[in-house]
């Protein structure tokens, strides 16, 4: 094997960290928002990212059969779209549930877990039980090649990218607008936040919205990568809970950067080892972390 | 007041012997051996749910993870059986004769060191209570030390179920992989497939679960029952009393454990197998909901509640299968919203009054205002002794 072929192996087996990193963290950002800001367990996280899916998936079928001219534009207009069907699923949810459990953290746990039950089987009957992928658009196929060894597949990139717009539009939305003031206000205090005039369920409504939408932003992204099942969502719970907890869950950049931690572990560990092994392997290390250190990576400094 | 608090707990006596006589004399005389063993299966998951009664209606402590102690108890049986059906003559066609089939497709040689302890089952037996004990203990002490709780506790316990079901499935060699441990046949010469064995299995995990919760009402009328009640509603305050509460919790959650590998024995008995489906979140957290339908606060309630769940999920599996995950999923979100104290809380709002007057008029008939007051006392008492 020579050095040339070395480095372009480090270089790839590199960019599939940062892609897994980047999927963690964009399936993270929304249960950042939901779960480190709000403290509202949704179990059925992973069920709005279906949405999302579900709704490129759609839009794929629609220019497949309508208009297939459009094959090669459709995919943004989908991707907007998740955003805003996820995100208004979720207004409706809070609406109805969340908003009767905000004092009860552990059976908000159950009744969302009942509600991504009942979520999986709608996708069955009433999309399909089996996987589906959607249609891609050329631009999203196939491989880049900066040297004759070295590809990078374009939806790689295509989340990468995606993930650093969210991204940064999470932190400047939580951080610097005024909106973001009147959420980390309502969930330090709530009281004290409606007392100065913040319309406290307002807030809570729309930043679980927000939250849903982001994962069905996340949910549209995986369709260039993989096939959309009934019981996609639930397999990667755990984990985007585990990330939120394991970076602090309070704080954004934890969240970034505990993201970057366990994909670039694990994209390690699965050059060595079988991928359940490297997935056990990781997950372990977390959690004997957070035994360690309960709080997480970074912790925001305040009192409350 | 003195003959009314006595009747108050005949009353909830009357819960333990109503169960005992449904478990042990309704079900046998009414069922053939087929939904007998099925019923048999269903009260394995029982054990769970008491459990939860303990760790989480009386302790505020939510496990994910109860799915991990259940499949512990689980394997450690299977082992034992596999192994006493993998004798050589049995499997004279393998390569290497008399290891398990799934190691022997798996190209394993010889067998694994931590399986050969399970060749004696007094070893099988105490590893049942042990091992869980054992894990649930580190787990206790590494969380509740460092004051992790409520929702993160909840969370890590189901990572840890998630982590030993990849696990599980991960290790086809050396522990079946994602079918289980299948083709159990007998325990020390014993068929446990024979209906007669099925029979006497159906009794032994009936008083079984019977002990079970006689125990755990034992234990939340003790001393340390008071202190779980006072732990989930002031951890704090209990802390500052003086209490360590972090060893309060770990015990309870070795119980719970305990409790749940016993079910999870008396299931690869029961049903002759043992896999990875029972380990990990989806069972871990369905376990959770029996408790809740039965009501968290009640050991009784959660025995019924468990066949209830259960009694829905295969009629409505085999009748409308497309419907039943609607109906679970509105199940959670009924009790969680609606019902918080289950059936148990039901039948406290609704049963128990009932019962009460009937008792008090028949001992009391002059005095017509004495039933009110139990009535009002019943009621008063519902929600707390359940």
């Amino acid at each position: 094997m020579s050095l040339n072929e070395v480095g372009s192996m480090i270089a790839m087996q590199g960019f599939s960290g940062l892609s897994l990193f980047t999927v963690l963290l964009l399936m993270a950002l929304g249960l950042a928002i939901i779960f480190g800001q709000m403290g509202v367990i949704n179990m059925a996280h992973g069920e709005f990212m279906a949405i999302g899916a579900y709704v490129v998936y759609l839009f794929s079928q629609l220019t497949q059969n309508y208009a297939p001219g459009l094959r090669e534009v459709y995919f943004v207009p989908a991707v907007v779209a998740a955003f805003f069907v996820a995100g208004a699923v979720g207004y409706v949810v809070e609406m109805l549930l969340i908003r009767r459990l905000y004092k009860r953290p552990l059976d908000t746990l159950l009744a969302t877990w009942g509600l991504s039950l009942a979520m999986q089987q709608f996708f069955r009957s009433f999309i399909n039980p089996k996987e589906v992928s959607a249609e891609l658009p050329e631009w999203l196929l196939g491989a880049f090649n900066p040297t004759p060894s070295i590809q990078v597949p374009r939806n790689g990139i295509f989340v990468m990218g995606l993930t650093i717009l969210v991204s940064a539009g999470v932190y400047l939305l939580m951080l610097k607008s005024r909106w973001g003031i009147r959420i980390r206000a309502t969930t330090q205090n709530r009281v004290m936040s409606s007392a100065v005039g913040i319309n406290t369920d307002r807030v809570d409504r729309f930043t679980f919205a927000l939250g849903c939408g982001i994962a069905g932003l996340a949910g549209a992204a995986f369709t260039t990568i993989g096939s959309t099942g009934p019981t996609s969502g639930s397999l990667y719970i755990v984990d985007t809970f585990l990330v939120v907890v394991f970076g602090g869950a309070a704080n954004l950049i934890g969240t970034i950067a505990s993201a970057f931690s366990i994909a670039q572990a694990q994209s390690l560990l699965e050059f060595f080892l079988t991928s359940a092994m490297a997935k056990v392997l990781t997950l372990m290390t977390i959690i004997v972390i957070l035994m360690i250190r309960p709080q997480g990576l970074f912790t925001n400094k305040l009192r409350t | 007041m003195s003959h009314l608090t006595k009747k108050l707990g005949k009353a909830d006596l009357l819960g333990v012997v109503v169960l005992s006589a449904v478990i042990l004399v309704l079900f046998p005389s009414v069922f053939g051996i087929f939904r007998l063993n099925l019923i048999g299966k269903y009260l394995t998951y029982a054990f769970v749910g008491v459990s939860l009664v303990l760790l989480w209606g009386n302790g505020g402590i939510l496990s994910l993870g109860q799915g991990v102690f259940f499949g512990l108890g689980g394997y450690c049986m299977a082992m034992f059986l596999k192994l006493e059906a993998s004798d050589p003559i049995a499997t004279k066609i393998q390569t290497t004769p008399g290891i398990p089939d799934f190691m022997d497709w798996n190209q394993i040689v010889k067998l694994p060191l931590f399986w050969l302890p399970f060749k004696s089952l007094t070893f099988t037996i105490i590893a049942i209570l042990v091992v869980p004990a054992l894990f649930a203990f580190l787990i206790g002490v590494a969380m509740f030390k460092r004051r992790v709780g409520g929702v993160y506790f909840a969370i890590i316990t189901q990572a840890v179920a998630l982590i030993l079901s990849v696990l599980i499935v991960g290790q086809q060699g050396l522990t079946g992989g994602i079918n289980g441990i299948t083709d159990l046949k007998t325990m020390h010469g014993w068929d446990i497939r024979s209906d007669s064995a099925k029979y006497i299995l159906y009794y032994v995990n009936g008083a079984l679960l019977i002990g079970c919760v006689v125990f755990t009402r034992w234990v939340l009328s003790t001393k340390f029952g008071m202190l779980l009640l006072a732990l989930r509603e002031k951890e704090d305050r209990v802390r500052f009393s003086g209490y360590d509460v972090a060893n309060f919790k770990t015990l309870a959650f070795c119980m719970s454990a305990v409790m749940c590998a016993i079910g999870g024995a008396m299931f690869t008995l029961q049903v002759g197998f043992m896999s990875p489906s029972f380990v990990g979140i989806t069972p871990s957290i369905e376990m959770v909901i029996y408790t809740a339908v039965g009501g968290r606060m009640s050991v009784v309630g959660a025995v019924f509640g468990t066949l209830l769940v259960n009694f829905a999920k295969t009629f409505f599996s085999e009748e409308y299968p497309d419907l039943w995950l609607f109906l679970m999923g509105a199940t959670f979100i009924a009790v969680v919203l609606l019902f918080p104290d289950g059936l148990a809380g039901l039948y406290d709002r609704y049963g128990k009054p009932f019962v009460l007057r009937r008792a008090a008029r028949a001992h009391s008939k002059p005095k017509a205002t004495e039933p009110n007051v139990a009535v009002a006392t019943a009621l008063e008492s519902g929600g707390k002794h359940g």
